[in-house]
């Protein structure tokens, strides 16, 4: 089972049974943004409050599978009381680290991020081995970007 | 007859010789699509081997046997379904989906106008679903829904409603998530009580049970090649002939015609007109034999087997896992085929299937193309479990093993 055992790492089960800042932000002052798995049916909606370009608070409602459910808890924890260009670079590395180079696709090998920098969210660098699985990781983060988008809008 | 032997029947699929994860392949997706017997692969490279040549016209010998393994095809079909006039009754299309488009197209366009109803079910596949509203959204036909009871069966209690002034009925013949198995000789009885003509969706139902059109009494059925042991690439719509003869052809090019000139073209007569392009050659040889296959081994004899198969299953779930495992369908073994959704307590379809995968386990997570129906239920998927005639009971040994570490692992 050892694959199993690279996907389902114990910080990703524990983000799934208590799943950090859930709940909802009233909008206005927060923004909302939703996010849709159309093949699995996953849905996630993601509150976020800007303040002098300090992500002062996050939210995720919604529901859906444990890698999108522990990526959308992991994200927050990441993300909160972070400048926005620290959650830029953020969204960026996580993106770059579930990347799948076609050629290695046999055998993936997440590019060259710093891991360190990821802090917990590296536990999430299984999911590449598993390609599939890879939307599910990745709905927050595109929700919480369009989310940003719309916000600078 | 010698009797149903479905260890007889797994060795004949080569893919479940196959080992994932250093372990067999337990295949429980049939509902999916179902595996490949080797004298179906046989038939299909047969022809590339020894026939390839394209259909019809053509009178050198390897065309004259290509485009007779293409219409013995739909006799073989034909016969299957109890048609009683095959030449001019099946059509063959790329999927089941694109028969329902063809006919909600062809037909629909031909005989609704605006404000005619037609009536579907909440358990229909998209298939059935969504060329309906492209009709309503082009001409303005009104749709209504049958619903499903909270015991997962068709609710007929508003069906006289629903169906006064219906000009069509086009109902599935089995739920693909539920495993209900709808009453398909009253349906049309009283459907037709109303004038309503009525379309059935054998495409879940076909390789599980007997299909008579004439007993069953229907108007036009569809099904799909891959569904029946059959290769991928091959629909099938079976209508009256008459109504086959009175409807315009859908997909337009060559095959399809009788003459074609500057000002114009004049369509081919019978089912040919519905046949635009080269057709499936190859899988129409195939399903032809998946088809010869699936009578020898009686429809009757794999239908009594599997419901054996999936009496057992619900009973050892049930005993097994004591309510944390859910069955979102009938479990009172009636009229019900073997499609078994779960709803697993505490974990998400997706990672059912990914732990079950581990143990190669095949099973589908998801909306399963129901979303209505998973609506009517307030669910965004379940873990979907459906046998075959090649399926045994130590599959479910398996399946119960998996998800006893699937709770494990989530619990």
């Amino acid at each position: 089972m050892s694959n199993l055992d690279d996907l389902y790492r114990e910080i990703i089960l524990d983000h799934y049974r208590s799943p950090r800042n859930r709940g909802e932000l009233a909008t206005p002052p927060a923004c909302r943004a939703e996010g849709f798995n159309p093949l699995c049916g996953d849905e996630i909606t993601v509150f976020i409050q800007v303040e002098n370009d300090v992500l002062v608070d996050i939210k995720i409602s919604g529901h859906g599978c444990s890698i999108s459910q522990s990526s959308a808890s992991l994200m927050s924890a990441a993300v909160k009381g972070k400048t926005l260009d620290q959650v830029h670079q953020a969204i960026a590395t996580f993106k770059q680290l579930m990347t799948v180079h076609e050629a290695n696709i046999d055998d993936p090998e997440p590019v060259a991020v710093d891991i360190r920098a990821l802090g917990e969210l590296a536990a999430l660098q299984g999911v590449v081995k598993f390609p599939v699985r890879i939307k599910c990781a990745i709905l927050a983060w595109n929700t919480l970007d369009q989310g940003l988008q719309d916000f600078v809008s | 007859m010698t009797p149903f032997d479905p260890v007889q029947v797994r060795s004949e699929i080569p893919l479940l010789a196959r080992t994932v994860h250093d372990r067999p392949v337990i295949y429980l997706d049939s509902a999916a699509t179902s595996l490949t017997p080797q004298r179906v692969i046989t038939a299909m490279s047969t022809y590339y081997q020894r026939s390839h040549a394209n259909v019809h016209r053509a009178v050198y010998v390897t065309a004259e046997e290509a485009t007779a393994l293409y219409e013995g095809g739909r006799r073989d079909v034909g016969l299957f379904l109890g048609s009683t006039h095959p030449d001019e009754e099946i059509v063959f299309t790329k999927n089941a989906t694109e028969a329902f488009n063809l006919f909600a197209k062809s037909w629909g366009r031909a005989n609704l106008e605006r404000g005619d109803v037609v009536v579907l079910s909440q358990m229909e596949h998209h298939a059935n679903i969504v060329p309906w509203f492209q009709l309503r959204d082009e001409i303005g036909i009104e749709i209504k829904f049958l619903e499903v009871t909270d015991d997962f069966r068709l609710d007929l209690s508003r069906f006289d409603e629903l169906l006064e002034g219906a000009k069509l009925l086009s109902i599935t013949g089995m739920s693909n998530v539920l495993g209900t198995i709808n009453p398909l000789r009253e349906l049309t009885q009283r459907a037709h009580a109303f004038g309503a003509l009525v379309l059935v969706d054998a495409s879940q139902s076909a390789a599980h049970g007997p299909t008579d059109v004439v007993d069953f009494d229907v108007d036009a059925l569809i099904c799909t090649g891959h569904k029946m042991l059959g290769p991928t690439g091959i629909g099938v719509l079976w209508a009256r002939r008459e109504i086959l003869a009175a409807m315009p052809p859908f997909l337009g090019g060559g095959g399809m015609i009788a003459d074609v000139s500057v000002d114009g073209f004049t369509p081919a007569s019978g089912v040919t007109k519905f046949e635009a392009g080269t057709p499936p050659i190859a899988e129409a040889a195939g399903l032809g034999e998946a088809v010869r296959y699936l009578r020898e081994l009686g429809m009757e004899a794999i239908a009594t087997y599997e419901k054996g198969l999936t009496d057992d299953a619900i009973a050892r779930l049930a005993h097994e896992f004591s309510g944390r495992v859910r069955i979102i369908g009938p479990t009172d073994g009636v009229a019900r085929g073997g499609v078994l959704s779960l709803d697993v307590e505490g974990v998400h379809p997706h990672d059912v299937a990914q732990v079950l995968d581990q143990f190669g386990v095949c099973i589908r997570p998801g909306h399963h193309c129901a979303k209505p129906l998973m609506k009517r239920f307030s669910l965004a998927a379940t873990a979907r479990v459906s046998f075959g005639p090649y399926s045994l009971q130590s599959d479910t040994n398996i399946l119960i093993e998996s998800l006893h570490h699937a709770l494990e692992l989530f619990g």
